[in-house]
């Protein structure tokens, strides 16, 4: 019933209209921020731009377990098609690594490591989709999560990135880690999730 | 009588004004810069969206319908709810039929404009909010008084001695860190026990079904990852063409917003989770509500339906900064309030006519609006309604005499040489009401008896 009222009611309006103003054809590339992508190499242009959001970019696994030993970040997952590649050599660093994600005991893991789908150059994001990782929660409730992408997975901008959107039901661009600002406007990083995002290039 | 807003923002507490004038204040050069210097040309793109809004609007019953067939087509069950009522009562059915009983809800205005949260509860299911500072508007039994930042009348010390009374703190602490951290672990424990997720929208693609939903927390992410069924509460006016559309309104929104280039979880939903994910909702329900907007759409201030909610006009407004949200007596505060609530409560309009009127219409708001609505405009026309409408303002001081003396030359002539004898009258004192209600907030400057008019008709042009 509230549907074909809603219908009614807006077509009462909308059919008596004396101009109804026409879509506004307009190219994509005037809402790309130029200046964000100064550096052609668009692994570079990300890097900075992730930085800028706090974000992390690291191009080697080695980088990685310095970081994650150094913060004492030593007990998490990893997709376990990521294991040969980088949970091995985690796990060689003597750091705990699990292939499995448990969400009972959801507190236990202080990384995770997950495939991204990729990411924007132009806005420092990181692109998360329900095909590709593994876990919407492993990349979610540790402190620091792991996005794992590829150089030609980059898409230069946002308007690229939605472009090539795909049929996945669930994406999520992660700009930074999480933040608030609630409490007088200070800003507090790690809210409900992460508290270090990291862009891993392989 | 519901206080007016010059009334509350005298009588507000100096804690609160100054919480609000901070927060909404602070971050102008930021949303400034971020849109200058990224873009050459910020104001044809703001006058883009007002555009891709407008169209939208005027074909809402296409994109409507389409919006509807694109989600149906990916599994997910579209409601339509007329009414707040109807729309209160849809999710609780859709909660029943999934014998949900504990759920959280990230940020939505939709849900706070009809009450959601009390009803649920009423109804015998826990409820519990999940943006940081609407969490502590729930513990405290308030209302939100900003869009963007819920609790910007709130400081530290009131939140530290609310999660001590509440016991989501063993200790009295006010450091904003830690009550972060504490309401961290407090909330992904209900996270991880709830079975469904409420949610808003900030856009719907028509072309594609996908919602794009933004939080910085990361809560809605978190409130829909380990649960089963997902309900997005979304206002018919939220639907955009297409998904390249998107591209527009999220760097306008963010930008604006927060003055971020984009808010850091962009999320984009047209569906249950898929077959390989083990985390996600394997239900999706969108409820579309009306709740006064076609009323909107049907009125001479249709424009004000472009808004996108990102409460730039609130952190510039003067009145809003001196009075706070909780002046405008519903849950949109400042110019986009005072344009909205009016007609989108049509049977409250009598009671809510004043709020047109607390404006001095310095077009701020206007300005940094990112779908460019011509809120003084839309002001001027809600103030000649109620003229019409012989609805009178509780409280506002007459004018009738100064409008006979003002649209009387001679009267006017007359009074002008006499106004000098003012200058040496305590006026303030004269037993008139109105003129001393009226200057009791103002001090006049000393009148000059009509020189300018003298001297504009001596001068030789």
């Amino acid at each position: 019933m509230s549907r074909a009222q809603i219908l009614s009611k807006i077509r009462a309006t909308t059919d008596n209209l004396k101009d109804k103003a026409a879509y506004p054809e307009y190219d994509v590339s005037v809402m790309v921020s130029e200046v964000k992508l100064q550096e052609s190499d668009l692994w570079t242009a990300f890097s900075n731009n992730f930085k800028a959001v706090n974000g992390r970019a690291m191009s080697s696994v080695a980088e990685l377990v310095e970081f994650l030993d150094g913060n004492q970040q030593r007990t998490g997952y990893c997709d376990p098609e990521l294991y040969d590649s980088i949970g091995s050599k985690l796990a060689e660093a003597g750091l705990k690594v699990e292939t499995e994600y448990d969400r009972e005991r959801y507190d236990d893991y202080q990384f995770g490591i997950t495939r991204a789908t990729g990411a924007i150059a132009e806005s420092g994001s990181l692109i998360i989709d329900d095909f590709k990782t593994s876990h919407r929660l492993a990349a979610l409730s540790p402190w620091v999560h792991v996005g794992v992408l590829k150089k030609d997975e980059i898409h230069r901008s946002i308007s690229d990135a939605i472009e090539a959107f795909g049929d996945a039901p669930n994406i999520i661009w992660c700009t930074g880690p999480s933040k608030t600002a609630d409490v007088e406007g200070i800003l507090i990083e790690g809210v409900h999730g992460p508290g270090e995002q990291i862009a891993l290039l392989v | 009588m519901p206080q007016q807003i010059d009334e509350y923002a005298r009588e507000i507490s100096d804690e609160k004004q100054h919480s609000v004038i901070d927060g909404s204040s602070k971050g102008t050069d930021k949303r400034y810069s971020v849109l200058f210097n990224d873009y050459e040309d910020p104001n044809s793109l703001r006058k883009l969206a007002g555009a891709i809004k407008d169209h939208t609007l005027h074909h809402l019953d296409e994109y409507l319908e389409k919006s509807e067939k694109a989600l149906t087509d990916r599994g997910v069950n579209v409601h339509f709810a007329s009414t707040d009522e109807d729309a209160r009562q849809t999710i609780l059915s859709i909660l029943r039929q999934h014998e949900v009983t504990q759920l959280t809800k990230s940020k939505s205005m939709a849900a706070e404009e009809i009450h959601l949260n009390p009803f649920l509860i009423e109804n015998g299911i826990e409820c519990l909010e999940s943006d940081l500072g609407e969490f502590i508007i729930q513990l405290d039994g308030d209302e939100p008084s900003h869009i963007v930042k819920p609790i910007i009348h709130k400081n530290r010390r009131g939140i530290a001695n609310t999660f001590l009374r509440e016991g989501i703190a063993p200790d009295y602490n006010d450091d904003p860190e830690t009550i972060t951290r504490r309401a961290r672990v407090h909330l992904r424990e209900k996270y991880m026990t709830a079975e469904a997720g409420i949610t808003g929208a900030n856009f719907v693609c028509a072309d594609s079904g996908r919602l794009a939903l933004v939080t910085n927390e990361g809560n809605s992410r978190f409130g829909m990852a380990p649960v089963k069924v997902h309900i997005a509460l979304v206002g018919i006016e939220k639907i955009i063409p297409q998904e390249r559309d998107l591209s527009v309104f999220l760097n306008l929104l963010g930008r604006s917003a927060t003055g971020q280039q984009l808010t850091v979880y962009t999320e984009f939903i047209n569906g249950p989770k898929s077959e390989n994910q083990p985390d996600g909702p394997e239900h999706m329900h969108v409820v579309f509500m009306d709740n006064g907007r076609t009323d909107v759409l049907a009125s001479n201030c249709r424009e004000i339906l472009r808004c996108i909610r990102c409460s730039a006009c609130q952190n510039v407004c003067p009145v809003y900064r001196q009075a706070s949200g909780h002046a405008y007596r519903s849950v949109y505060g400042g110019p986009i309030g005072a344009v909205l609530s009016p007609i989108l409560f049509g049977k409250r309009f009598p009671e809510l006519a004043d709020l047109p009127k607390a404006s001095s219409l310095c077009g701020a708001c206007n300005e940094v609006c990112p779908v460019d609505i011509p809120i003084p405009d839309l002001l001027l026309r809600l103030r000649d309604k109620a003229k019409r409408e012989e609805v009178h303002s509780e409280g506002a001081i007459p004018m009738s005499p100064f409008a006979t003396l003002a649209t009387s030359p001679s009267l006017w002539r007359t009074a002008m040489t006499m106004s000098k004898a003012m200058n040496h009258l305590p006026i303030q004192v004269a037993p008139i009401k109105p003129l001393q209600d009226w200057l009791g907030q103002r001090t006049l400057p000393d009148s000059h008896g009509g020189d300018f008019r003298k001297w504009l008709k001596d001068r030789k042009s």
